[in-house]
């Protein structure tokens, strides 16, 4: 049992995207020094490679990495989050693999279950002052600024490819991060957010009316950290592509406190591709596609660590719903490879073929009225 | 002038405003594209010497694109499947299908009225493509070009494992000590690239002839034919197949409008590249440089504008 003296703990938590600034307030309330892993690079997989098993997935390793990196920095204590899939389960093993290394540390787990006593008892192992009022305001913080780092994220990956002065909003955008990691009340958050909100709208985008929309689907570590994906969201969207994505982390929290009317929504969204749920994400990747075809998007991505069974088992729907829609998915599976010719190969002829296809709408158009729209009844029907 | 530098050979064809083709060549990369594509300029010249052509734009397509557009200056750098379905179209304007099985990679394409609206491409290994292939016929001891004929022979075929290369090679060995017959075991293997092809590259796609089948793989007769079988379509494959990547990006290149002479005694400078690891920070890019001579031309591998100009000044610094 660790002692009350919190000072001697340093808390780390993995990576994941721009998040480590909410995750920061999470591993705050153990009231203890916080260690932020050094950012996610070639070093990190290499780590996170080389005492891994083989075939677990690419999030192990890339978390494993963090980890370590983390650990050598000084820190003694690691918090992780759950996950839908086997994902839950990593936390042990990712614990008996560190230990047997040689490194002495705790391992805080926030569970799957949202039972705020037991959640509460967890963390009063650290922080005697963590009742449940101060955990539930800290979480409700942390779920604030995930929330506005959402939201601008959102609007950037839609206009990212169209602003007039290349590079303007990735500045910005890290002006924002910084700023937010400094604040601690909500509304410092709420004031933060909406002045950037405004900076963002005042940056000059040349964007067309109808602009080439692409929905980002799968894993979601893979969708949400941009390095194991080759930042395959800003090289799609630099080319000139508003690209939308449904994987978040409040997304996430909310639907799993909200789970039932949650699971409810995407069951009617995947009719008829999918009858139950599939584990892990598979079921919103279907869902979201089944819905972007239906609104008339130009193509989806898929995106998944090489070997995850949730969004295999996605795949055959998605394969389905290409056809019967006439709706373009291509499909990536990341693991520790490091070279990006192979995913640019394939993302540019992507973007080409949307870009062919766009044209031969515009002439279907001219000469029936609606080329897009009537094909899409049409396949409706199915 | 159309360069299409792939992992096996490397491809170049002239063309004019038709779509004449005026030179072509085809050969091996052997794993040099800077050498080979010298070669490839060298007998292109030649073949151009009695005719007054100009080449005015340069476009590069296949896995070494980038590489090869930087040293030839080209107009256009372009993915090796817009070029392939270009390059189709111009031969075959009703094409619906294409397979493409080239040394490493493998794709198809589906196209409705001119514009491709679907394609896919082998993930992460090579099962099936004409590496394997090659690889297999040396084990058989039967030259690559003559497979295909040894596989028209074959009454039986063997049945042979496609989900995996390594899987269908401990296959092979195991039926070859059975006492199978040569012909059998190949005709087997062809079943099993395109059930391999199929399943993988052209799961859920709408396959509707005509089909045109391209790539080095398309010359083996024994895979045609399994294809014919199995798909039940005609499958046709073109005599300039292999030259389709490098047709297209010709086209795509001459539609750029660009124009800037090319000059053939490119031959006469020498090229080279030089990695090395940016250390600015823990990612540790490994970025490549260019060089002209001592001329630093350009570089790429960088995850942000940094690194290239650390790169650049470090390499310069050792020479």
């Amino acid at each position: 049992m660790p002692k009350q003296n919190n000072n001697k703990f340093k808390a780390c938590f993995p990576h994941m995207g721009n998040y480590h600034v909410a995750f920061k307030s999470i591993a705050k309330l153990l009231d203890c020094e916080i260690i932020t892993p050094p950012p996610i690079s070639k070093k990190t997989i290499e780590l996170g490679c080389k005492y891994s098993p083989e075939f677990v997935c690419i999030p192990f390793k890339y978390n494993l990495g963090n980890y370590i990196e983390a650990l050598e920095k000084g820190a003694n204590v690691i918090v992780q989050a759950g996950g839908g899939c086997r994902f839950g389960f990593y936390g042990e093993v990712q614990k008996e693999i560190l230990k047997s290394l040689g490194y002495k540390f705790e391992f805080f787990k926030l569970n799957n279950s949202f039972n705020p006593f037991v959640i509460a008892k967890e963390f009063q192992k650290f922080n005697r002052r963590a009742t449940i009022p101060f955990l539930l305001r800290g979480f409700a913080l942390a779920f604030c600024q995930a929330l506005a780092i959402e939201k601008i994220e959102d609007y950037v990956r839609k206009n990212i490819g169209f602003e007039k002065k290349e590079g303007e909003m990735e500045k910005l955008f890290n002006s924002f991060l910084m700023e937010l990691d400094k604040i601690n009340n909500f509304t410092q958050i709420y004031k933060t957010y909406n002045k950037f909100k405004i900076n963002f709208h005042k940056i000059k985008t040349k964007k067309p009316k109808k602009p080439i929309r692409v929905g980002l689907v799968g894993e979601l570590y893979v969708v949400m950290e941009p390095f194991s994906n080759f930042e395959i969201e800003k090289k799609l969207g630099k080319k000139g592509v508003e690209i939308h994505r449904f994987t978040t982390v409040s997304n996430i929290i909310t639907s799993f406190l909200f789970s039932r009317k949650h699971v409810k929504r995407l069951m009617s969204d995947a009719k008829p591709y999918l009858k139950y749920h599939i584990g892990g994400h598979g079921l919103e990747s279907v869902a979201n596609a089944h819905k972007l075809a239906r609104q008339g998007f130009d193509g989806l991505i898929h995106v998944k660590p090489f070997g995850c069974m949730p969004e295999i088992n996605a795949m055959t729907a998605l394969h389905r719903i290409s056809q019967d829609y006439q709706f373009p998915i291509v499909y990536f599976s990341f693991d520790s490879l490091t070279s990006e010719s192979g995913v640019a190969t394939r993302l540019e002829a992507f973007y080409d073929m949307l870009i062919m296809k766009r044209k031969k709408y515009a002439k279907n158009q001219r000469i029936h009225g609606g080329g897009h729209r009537l094909h899409f009844h049409q396949s409706r029907s199915h | 002038m159309g360069v299409d530098i792939g992992s096996i050979s490397t491809k170049a064809v002239v063309i004019d405003q038709k779509n004449k083709i005026l030179a072509e060549t085809y050969l091996w990369t052997e794993g040099n594209p800077i050498a080979a594509v010298k070669k490839v300029l060298k007998e292109i010249e030649k073949q151009l010497k009695n005719k007054s052509v100009e080449i005015v734009s340069v476009g590069t397509t296949g896995s070494a694109r980038q590489l090869i557009g930087t040293i030839l200056s080209a107009t256009l750098v372009k993915n090796e499947i817009t070029a392939h379905a270009v390059g189709t179209l111009t031969y075959h304007p009703d094409v619906h299908t294409i397979f493409e099985i080239g040394g490493q990679d493998s794709k198809i394409i589906i196209i409705d009225n001119g514009v491709v609206v679907d394609y896919a491409m082998n993930t992460l290994c090579a099962a099936g493509t004409g590496a394997f292939l090659s690889a297999q016929a040396r084990r058989l001891d039967i030259p690559v070009e003559e497979f295909g004929g040894f596989a028209l022979k074959a009454q039986k075929p063997a049945k042979i494992a496609g989900r995996c290369t390594v899987f269908a090679e401990s296959d092979l060995i195991h039926k070859a000590n059975m006492g199978y017959l040569k012909q059998d075991i190949i005709a087997g293997l062809c079943n099993s690239i395109v059930n391999n092809y199929l399943n993988n590259v052209g799961k859920g796609k709408n396959i509707q002839p005509p089909i045109v089948f391209q790539g080095g793989v398309s010359k083996n007769v024994g895979v045609v034919k399994s294809f014919e079988n199995i798909v039940g379509q005609k499958i046709h494959v073109d005599k300039i197949g292999h030259l389709m990547g490098c047709l297209g990006i010709a086209i795509l290149a001459r539609e750029t409008g660009k124009e800037v002479v090319f000059n053939f005694n490119l031959n006469s400078f020498d090229f080279h590249t030089a990695g090395e690891e940016c250390g600015g920070c823990p990612n540790n890019c490994e970025v490549v440089c260019v060089f002209q001579g001592d001329e630093f031309i350009d570089g790429w591998g960088n995850r942000c504008p940094a690194g290239i100009e650390r790169v650049k000044h470090k390499l310069t610094q050792k020479n």
